[in-house]
């Protein structure tokens, strides 16, 4: 008879606790962090969320590359003339056409730019807005969400720190900002600036972030007042050390990581808000490379949608994959940050 | 309960007075001149004229005192009339209208309120209905199908969602037609013979006995339904789908199927109630977000409510007109916050206990 093996509890440890090795970036972000990266990487919906997220980084990094840049702004449409009526695919582009990319020659087989996509309302060239336009999306958007981010930290860590009056003073101020719905505000206060600043992106990106922060800032209020509790906290203070330093070097770091994760998800929303708005004709000039704007040109061509399909499809499809990819991945961190599923992977 | 209501009540002022504080800061941005569209309905012809009105009324004045007139109005001292004064129902003149705020806001309106009222009912029943399915098939094809649907349905913007549907059904079928009225109808409805009861166009029709002109009319307003409530199936399935996964599992769920209660009772009669909780807040916001969404809706499908009034006012610059807007419709959604609010404690009672 064999002999037995022994699987009490402290082998099991031994098993699974000692051999394990802990490496460099589990010890930096902290078991319950790591886990949760670890199950990011197994999720196929975060896969090809990344995967999505990915391709737009390339084509934001290359887009000189996949469509030379054509006159002095580059953000500035290339005009194929001022007709107003749309352009089918592959019509030959005769005025303002970029330089020929490497790639296009084998992948088209033609010598001469034709528009890829067709060209919208204006002669606007519809795939140099889409390429170009990506760019635009992640400097937007990347921009409004560290400043929403920032102000919404420092605003509701000092509402959570101090507490008492000041902290209700501070949240009425939040209440009343989040009463207008966010496109509303938005595009009043984009609306009253542009004329002050001038047109550019500017003024959505400025109504974008004044009226977005308040989020974080209930969100890291609340991470904090659970925080705040703790024994550290308590012997930091016994000790003597200044207000503003246990709030940044003690509370912050230990309850900002959701908040955190809450604002990379956020840039798929701030795109769409951010082309909401140059939808509705407020901010950038006629003509920027901007998805919300390559769509605002379809506007006036409603009746005739079934000829002119691809001046909507085209930046619809765009608009909604890069959108798609930041809510793939938010999808899977929704089931790895549910509690019920701590410990299973 | 009296203590949270009366709790909740007292902050109702507090956001009145924010909301009116934060529009004055939005209108300070101007400049004076601007700003005189607040007392006057036309603009000076005579140029000269302007730093005597601006003096008149006292848009050189510290703020506070420009906010107070703005409340209450500027009395003329000679013959004691008002003029402005947002407390007595003036919101200034719009620019481009040529009109009273007010005037317009009671024009636009009413749209608004009744693509709102009939996008409530296909917007909550359609997304619970996703929710329970996907939740009592747990993972299986339906539920696989709702979750696809719940992440794709996010990603569609309301106004991409909108042109899609005026492309396919409208350009291509000629099924539905953006606005609000077939013409016919439009001459019809601003006749003599009409009878305006409510201003609400689906109702008054129906109170003419027009039956032709209420379908006309709900013919109009079937894609503006369907982009408004479509954003918010997405985020009903995936609240009740959780919700009601998690009541399942309950233990009170499993005696009911262990005494051998049929499972469509389980479900609907045992299950269902106690999911539904963390919907109700939902559907509460969902029909304020309803407001926010007609902006974009309105304005893709040129319905003319206030949402694409609004929209107007900002790219033609009419900032009086646009603020104007902005507070009546910010002045809805605190009544409406507080209403859901209200309803929502005799709902769950863990809310008025905390």
């Amino acid at each position: 008879m064999a002999q037995s093996v022994p699987t009490g509890d402290n082998a099991l440890l031994n098993d699974t606790v000692s051999d394990r090795k802990i490496g460099w970036l589990e010890r930096f972000l902290g078991p319950e962090n790591y886990r949760i990266l670890v199950g990011m990487m197994k999720t196929p919906a975060s896969i090809a969320g990344f995967t999505l997220v990915l391709f737009f980084v390339l084509i934001a990094i290359f887009a000189n590359q996949i469509i030379p840049s054509v006159g002095r702004d580059a953000y500035s449409i290339p005009r194929d003339g001022f007709k107003s009526e749309p352009q089918p695919m592959g019509t030959t582009w005769t005025r303002n056409a970029p330089k020929i990319p490497f790639w296009y020659k084998a992948v088209t087989g033609k010598d001469k730019w034709t528009h890829i996509f067709g060209t919208s309302e204006g002669q606007y060239d519809i795939f140099y807005g889409l390429i170009w336009g990506t760019r635009t999306a992640f400097y937007a958007s990347i921009l409004v969400t560290l400043s929403t981010l920032i102000i919404g930290v420092i605003y509701g860590s000092i509402a959570a720190y101090y507490g008492g009056i000041v902290d209700m003073i501070m949240m009425r101020v939040v209440d009343v900002l989040s009463i207008l719905p966010g496109v509303l505000a938005a595009l009043i206060l984009a609306a009253i600036i542009t004329p002050l600043i001038g047109k550019s992106t500017l003024p959505v990106m400025i109504a974008l972030i004044a009226f977005g922060w308040m989020g974080y800032s209930r969100f890291i209020r609340a991470d904090i007042l659970s925080v705040r509790e703790r024994d550290y906290v308590l012997a930091a203070r016994v000790v003597g050390v200044k207000d503003s330093r246990i709030l940044f070097n003690h509370i912050l770091p230990n309850a900002i990581f959701p908040t955190l994760i809450l604002a990379s998800l956020a840039i798929g929303d701030v795109v769409l808000s951010f082309a909401a708005l140059s939808f509705l004709g407020v901010g950038v000039e006629i003509g920027y490379a901007d998805w919300g704007q390559l769509l605002s040109f379809a506007r006036n061509w409603i009746t005739s949608l079934n000829t002119y399909w691809y001046i909507i499809v085209w930046p619809g499809v765009t608009l909604v994959l890069f959108v798609m990819g930041w809510n793939l991945i938010g999808d899977a961190l929704r089931d790895v940050l549910d509690p019920r599923m701590r410990g299973k992977t | 309960m009296v203590n949270y209501i009366i709790r909740r009540l007292l902050l109702v002022p507090v956001l009145l007075f924010g909301v009116t504080v934060l529009i004055f800061v939005m209108i300070s941005f101007l400049q004076p001149v601007e700003r005189l569209a607040l007392y006057m309905r036309d603009f000076p012809k005579n140029e000269k004229a302007i730093p005597a009105l601006i003096t008149k009324y006292d848009l050189d004045k510290p703020i506070y005192v420009q906010y107070w007139n703005w409340l209450v109005g500027k009395v003329d001292k000679s013959n004691g009339e008002r003029t402005g004064g947002i407390l007595f129902g003036n919101f200034g003149y719009s620019r481009s209208a040529s009109q009273p705020v007010v005037e317009l806001i009671q024009r636009r309106f009413p749209a608004t309120l009744d693509l709102t009222l009939w996008a409530v009912a296909p917007e909550i029943l359609v997304g619970i209905w996703l929710g329970v399915q996907a939740a009592v098939h747990h993972n299986g094809f339906i539920d696989q199908a709702a979750r696809v649907f719940s992440i794709v349905g996010t990603s569609f913007p309301t106004f991409v969602i909108g042109l899609l549907l005026l492309m396919i059904f409208y350009a291509k079928l000629q099924w539905f037609a953006p606005g609000r009225l077939s013409d016919d109808f439009t001459r019809i409805y601003e006749g003599a013979t009409f009878n305006h009861y409510t201003s609400l166009l689906t109702i008054d029709s129906l109170l003419n006995a027009r039956f032709d002109m209420f379908l006309d009319a709900i013919r109009h307003m079937v894609l503006p339904i369907l982009t408004l409530s479509y954003i918010s199936w997405a985020t009903f399935l995936r609240v009740t789908r959780g919700s009601m996964l998690e009541t399942l599992r309950m233990e009170y769920v499993t005696t009911a199927r262990a005494k051998g209660l049929p499972e469509r009772d389980v479900i609907h009669k045992h299950a269902k109630p106690n999911a539904m909780l963390p919907v109700v807040t939902l559907a509460g916001f969902s029909v304020v977000g309803l407001l926010g969404g007609a902006v974009i809706t309105e304005t893709v499908f040129n319905y003319p409510g206030i949402g694409s009034a609004s929209v107007r006012a900002a790219t033609s610059l009419d900032v009086i007109a646009m603020l104007g807007f902005a507070l009546f419709i910010g002045l809805i959604l605190i009544v409406a916050v507080l209403v859901i609010d209200i309803l929502y404690a005799f709902v769950d009672p863990r809310v008025r206990l905390s």
